[in-house]
């Protein structure tokens, strides 16, 4: 009987995640077929013209991990203030927090276009200083689409953990001499730690495959690997090229969470961070 | 030299500390709505030629979004795909969640590991390897389809369409669900499961009337996820949408040409529908959770830990 109620999902993993990603491993050996697709092959070339051009696999990392730092920076304050010295209007402030995570991804993404273009800061920015100014188009305004994209993601998991933070702890490190910032670094940061893990792979996961605000606010001069990927396969089909791409993104991410998990929960009861 | 009384130590910098921390609250509130906000003012703009030209207060370009068969359709599309989606995940993912409570040690690691996997594969990998299948399958199936209807007649075509949007939303969604579920599951207080046995309840009995009431509010919060997730989802609808047009894709298809009046009004729609269903959802909970007698709920099982 259990095992009825396990069925769809168990199925649905199987045929549309397992089987798909062993179809994607395959095809990274193979050849593109004359009008696009895949030719089976065993080949290695995929694999070796994409190490010999990393660029957008270095240049994804690169923004990926800029972007998580930045969201820790600017959301541990935030969430910081939220857990302990927002008062009554905790709740309302809850509240408004989720709403622009809930509204569409695309659409806020859209809004920084009228924000930073040549209509908004670009234009103002190339009157006032007098020369072209192009913010909209470079890494920076991916950046910025990402931060804000991504920020809630890492607030509410540091909310969460800073909330169980016991307000006596901090008072019992006053009053033994300990100036704040010996405090944060010694009572508070340790007790957080769990949260800035989880925010920061949740963060990350979806910025080193993003795509989508890197078309949107690069204005397609940005390549990142969700970019090449898209070019891949619904562009130039080259179907084989894209999943050898695939497979080491994949690889990536497993590699680079598992090691983070590792290294940053050494020591301390590894229960307590979780990803799923 | 007289000795003074001990005095706690002045924290002068308290103040500044406190200032501050209000100071970046209000910066990041500021930054979070300030685009949400440009749409909206400019959905209402009546220019006729650029969008930050401000020609007075104007409902013509909701109007105009709304008498276009085009978004209209995309529209439907998109509410028929995100709420087939919704019932699918939520019903496989809260199966899933309860079986797993019970399934043999070894079965339940498996499904763990799957479930991390789905999760920390970035979502483009999903959609072009749903695609790569989806693509097979089809072209496994249509030679079929010809043989079955023989000579005569139109040769049926599967194509790819809605149905492989939802295929492949409901594996994204699924782990969602399943996730939220199994953290309510896991503060659950097994006791009152037992009680309800103990008191002669037969097995569906003590689910309906003791598990489920208790784990509605996760229930509810994963459907409503997976609602608002696929209505707004992107990604995936574009590597497996075939030729169907979905509200994001239209979107995304109209700012080639530039942010246009028209895209900040079905914006603002969108905006709506999903606000509307924040606001249900967290007041169902909230009604739900003090009809209890519990502490108010968080808003819709984001920030359970």
């Amino acid at each position: 009987m259990t095992g009825l109620l396990v069925l769809p999902a168990g199925l649905w993993y199987l045929i549309l995640l397992v089987l798909p990603l062993a179809i994607v491993v395959i095809y990274s050996f193979g050849v593109r077929g004359t009008d696009g697709g895949y030719t089976p092959a065993l080949v290695l070339e995929n694999y070796n013209r994409l190490f010999a051009r990393p660029d957008p696999f270095i240049l994804s990392l690169e923004i990926a991990i800029a972007g998580t730092l930045l969201c820790v920076l600017i959301g541990f304050p935030l969430a910081y203030y939220l857990a302990t010295r927002a008062g009554r209007r905790k709740s309302l402030l809850l509240v408004l927090l989720v709403i622009p995570f809930w509204t569409s991804f695309l659409i806020r993404t859209i809004a920084w276009l009228i924000i930073l273009g040549p209509d908004g800061l670009d234009g103002f920015m190339t009157n006032l200083l007098g020369q072209d100014v192009a913010f909209l188009g470079s890494p920076w305004s991916i950046l910025l689409g990402i931060v804000y994209n991504y920020l809630p993601l890492m607030i509410f998991p540091l909310y969460v953990t800073l909330e169980r933070l016991d307000q006596t702890l901090l008072e019992a490190s006053k009053d033994l001499g300990a100036a704040r910032w010996a405090t944060f670094r010694q009572v508070t940061l340790p007790i957080a730690a769990p949260g800035v893990i989880t925010g920061s792979i949740l963060v990350f996961i979806p910025l080193m495959g993003e795509y989508v605000i890197p078309s949107i606010l690069g204005l397609g001069k940005v390549f990142l690997i969700g970019n090449v990927l898209q070019l891949d396969f619904l562009g130039s089909r080259n179907w084989p090229a894209g999943s050898a791409k695939a497979v080491v993104l994949i690889a990536i991410m497993l590699i680079s969470v598992t090691f983070y998990v590792w290294t940053t929960s050494r020591g301390r009861a590894g229960r307590d961070v979780s990803v799923l | 030299m007289t000795a003074r009384p001990m005095r706690p130590a002045v924290d002068r910098f308290a103040p500044v500390v406190e200032g501050w921390f209000r100071v970046h609250a209000g910066l990041v509130y500021g930054f979070l709505f300030l685009p949400i906000l440009v749409v909206v003012v400019f959905s209402f703009n009546g220019t006729t030629r650029y969008v930050t030209d401000w020609a007075g207060f104007s409902v013509i370009w909701y109007q105009r979004a709304f008498s276009d068969p085009t978004v209209m359709n995309a529209l439907r599309n998109s509410l028929g795909i995100a709420f087939v989606n919704a019932i699918l995940a939520t019903a496989f993912g809260t199966m899933a969640a309860l079986a797993l409570q019970r399934v043999p040690r070894r079965l339940r690691i498996v499904f763990d590991a799957l479930t991390f996997v789905s999760i920390i594969v970035p979502e483009i990998v999903i959609a072009l390897a749903t695609l790569v299948l989806f693509s097979i399958f089809r072209d496994w199936v249509n030679p079929w389809l010809a043989y079955l209807a023989g000579s005569g007649g139109p040769v049926p075509r599967l194509t790819l369409g809605p149905w492989s949007i939802v295929a492949a939303h409901v594996l994204f969604n699924l782990s969602l669900v399943l996730l939220i579920v199994r953290a309510r599951l896991s503060g659950m207080d097994r006791t009152l499961v037992d009680a309800s046995s103990d008191l002669y309840a037969s097995p569906w009995r003590t689910f309906t009337q003791v598990t489920l009431p208790q784990l509605l509010p996760a229930i509810v919060a994963g459907f409503l996820l997976a609602f608002t997730f696929s209505f707004d989802d992107y990604v995936i609808s574009s590597f497996v949408n075939g030729s169907t047009q979905t509200l994001p894709l239209y979107v995304f298809g109209q700012i080639h040409q530039g942010v246009t009046p028209v895209v900040n009004a079905i914006a603002s729609v969108m905006l709506l529908v999903t606000i509307t269903i924040l606001v249900v959802g967290q007041y169902v909970l909230t009604r739900q959770s003090r009809s209890r007698g519990e502490r108010g709920s968080t808003p819709l099982g984001m920030l359970e830990g």
